[in-house]
């Protein structure tokens, strides 16, 4: 039938059109992809640095704003060229298995657990962190990341401090982002722990105060590491270590220590040379 | 309801100031979304076509299967074709995770059991013995082809907004495979999705009336094309 051979000429045409379309960015001189937590993405701090990256370098950086779990996922089957985390107990088995190098110390700085203003839980009045968080447990709702993010992952390992079984609480898990989890704790009048520069990004838009600060198991640290190219094909090695390489300079160091204090009064993170765990 | 209201103004203030990120991200949902919708013609009227005519055993199965694509979630296709696509996977060497190219090949499988659909339902709804008849007068094999289209219009411009529609409007394929990558691979919807979680209410209204807005501008131009009588 002449019409079919018609049809298959034309379905073979557009097949070839598709793969053209496709075939683009082969020959693109440097692009690297950037795994990292919602944390660093929401409140900005990368808008702020990776445009001067690029600009400098020409290497593009495609930043893939997901969990520290699935970020470090990514690493581990060579899907991404360099991470930035914040889950030192997640990270160790990936460095163990070689498929992270070169970890560094970047920035750090605190979870804050936040609630309703008026704190239905009397959490705030609590001794320390572990009083505070039974306090939730026995008089309020929580609101959890379960996304196995850092924050998920370091909010786990509290309640195990506090010896409570999340399983048995009034706990909710949204799935989603720190900024999505934040506003529906506010709306939902619950408790949640929170990176604090997040926090402080959407304080306006949330009817959430802090809670707890300042214990010493609240500190987050966000290390960089590579994708180890011995292990992975593909991998850019290269535009990846200067790109670790440029966020420990000290003009780097300098704008992540000054991010948006004009705006908070106080700075979001706290550069890894001048942070409380030292080089890393 | 002031927040709606202060939403509203200033995300008419954007849209008339003519603010070069929002229309730079329009642009980018039309070409995306266009060119996926394009392609999705391009093989599903031909295969639509043979759907609707051809006798053959597997049609009924065909058919349904179609149908169920139909109702496949764009989350689930951008999974799949994340999966191809990311360096680990099958195609992992073509480099086109996280680029346009990537989001225009998962709403392609979006749209394309869409047109799929509505084309052979439209050519169904022919007189059967159409082809033939137009044959008998004289016509050739391309100006038959052409007569049908025309026969079957309503059918096919309607696949055209089905599938236009549901892949300008879909986030989970675009962030998936795109990554909402500033400048590159963010549209509409996936923007929506980041101001929404960086509680920049304006903007995402903003976008939300751009989407819409563009939305209607395309369905009302097929509408009226679609509605013209044929002579």
């Amino acid at each position: 039938m002449p019409l079919a051979r018609r049809l298959l000429v034309l379905f073979a045409v557009c097949a070839l059109a598709l793969t053209a379309a496709c075939g683009g960015s082969d020959d693109e001189p440097g692009t690297i992809i950037l795994a990292t937590t919602t944390s660093t993405y929401d409140s900005g701090l990368l808008d702020e640095l990776v445009p001067r990256f690029e600009e400098r370098t020409g290497v593009t950086v495609k930043v893939i704003a997901v969990g520290t779990g699935a970020a470090l996922r990514m690493a581990g089957e060579g899907n991404a060229d360099v991470v930035l985390v914040h889950a030192p107990e997640a990270e160790a088995p990936y460095v163990a298995s070689g498929d992270l190098v070169g970890g560094r110390l970047v920035m750090t700085n605190d979870f804050v657990v936040v609630g309703p203003p008026d704190d239905p839980a009397a959490a705030a009045s609590a001794p320390d962190l572990p009083a505070a968080l039974t306090a939730i447990a026995a008089g309020g709702r929580f609101v959890s990341r379960g996304d196995d993010s850092g924050t998920h992952k370091r909010e786990l390992a509290l309640w195990a401090t506090a010896g409570i079984d999340p399983a048995g609480l009034s706990r909710e898990e949204t799935g989603q982002g720190m900024g999505a989890t934040l506003t529906i704790a506010s709306e939902r009048r619950a408790y949640t722990l929170t990176d604090r520069a997040t926090y402080l990004a959407l304080r306006d838009v949330l009817d959430l105060a802090v809670v707890v600060e300042g214990d010493a198991r609240l500190l987050n640290v966000y290390h960089a590491y590579l994708v180890n190219p011995d292990r992975h094909d593909g991998v850019a090695a290269k535009q990846a270590e200067a790109f670790v390489a440029f966020l420990l300079e000290p003009a780097t160091q300098g704008l992540i220590g000054r991010f948006r204090v004009e705006e908070f009064g106080r700075s979001l993170f706290t550069p890894a040379v001048e942070s409380p765990v030292g080089g890393g | 309801m002031e927040a709606i209201w202060d939403g509203l103004v200033e995300a008419f203030r954007l849209i008339f100031r003519g603010d070069g990120e929002l229309f730079s991200i329009a642009g980018r949902s039309l070409l995306v979304s266009g060119s996926a919708t394009a392609l999705a013609m391009l093989v599903g009227v031909p295969l639509g076509y043979l759907l609707g005519r051809a006798r053959f055993p597997a049609r009924t199965l065909i058919l349904a299967a179609v149908g169920t694509g139909m109702g496949m979630p764009p989350v689930v296709a951008g999974l799949v074709i994340w999966l191809l696509l990311v360096r680990s996977g099958p195609f992992g060497g073509f480099e086109l995770i996280y680029t346009k190219q990537a989001m225009i090949i998962a709403q392609f499988l979006i749209a394309t059991p869409l047109v799929i659909a509505f084309t052979a339902a439209s050519i169904q709804a022919l007189p059967a013995r159409l082809p033939d008849l137009l044959t008998v007068l004289g016509a050739g094999r391309l100006r038959t082809l052409w007569l049908l289209a025309r026969e079957a219009r309503l059918g096919l411009l309607a696949a055209v907004m089905a599938g236009f529609g549901a892949v300008v409007s879909e986030v989970g394929a675009s962030m998936a495979v795109g990554g909402n990558l500033v400048g590159d691979t963010r549209v509409l919807t996936t923007a929506i999705v980041t101001e929404t979680s960086r509680a920049d209410t304006e903007r995402a209204i903003a976008y939300g009336l751009v989407l819409l807005a563009m939305a209607f501008a395309i369905v009302a131009v097929l509408t009226v094309v679609q509605q013209r009588s044929p002579r």
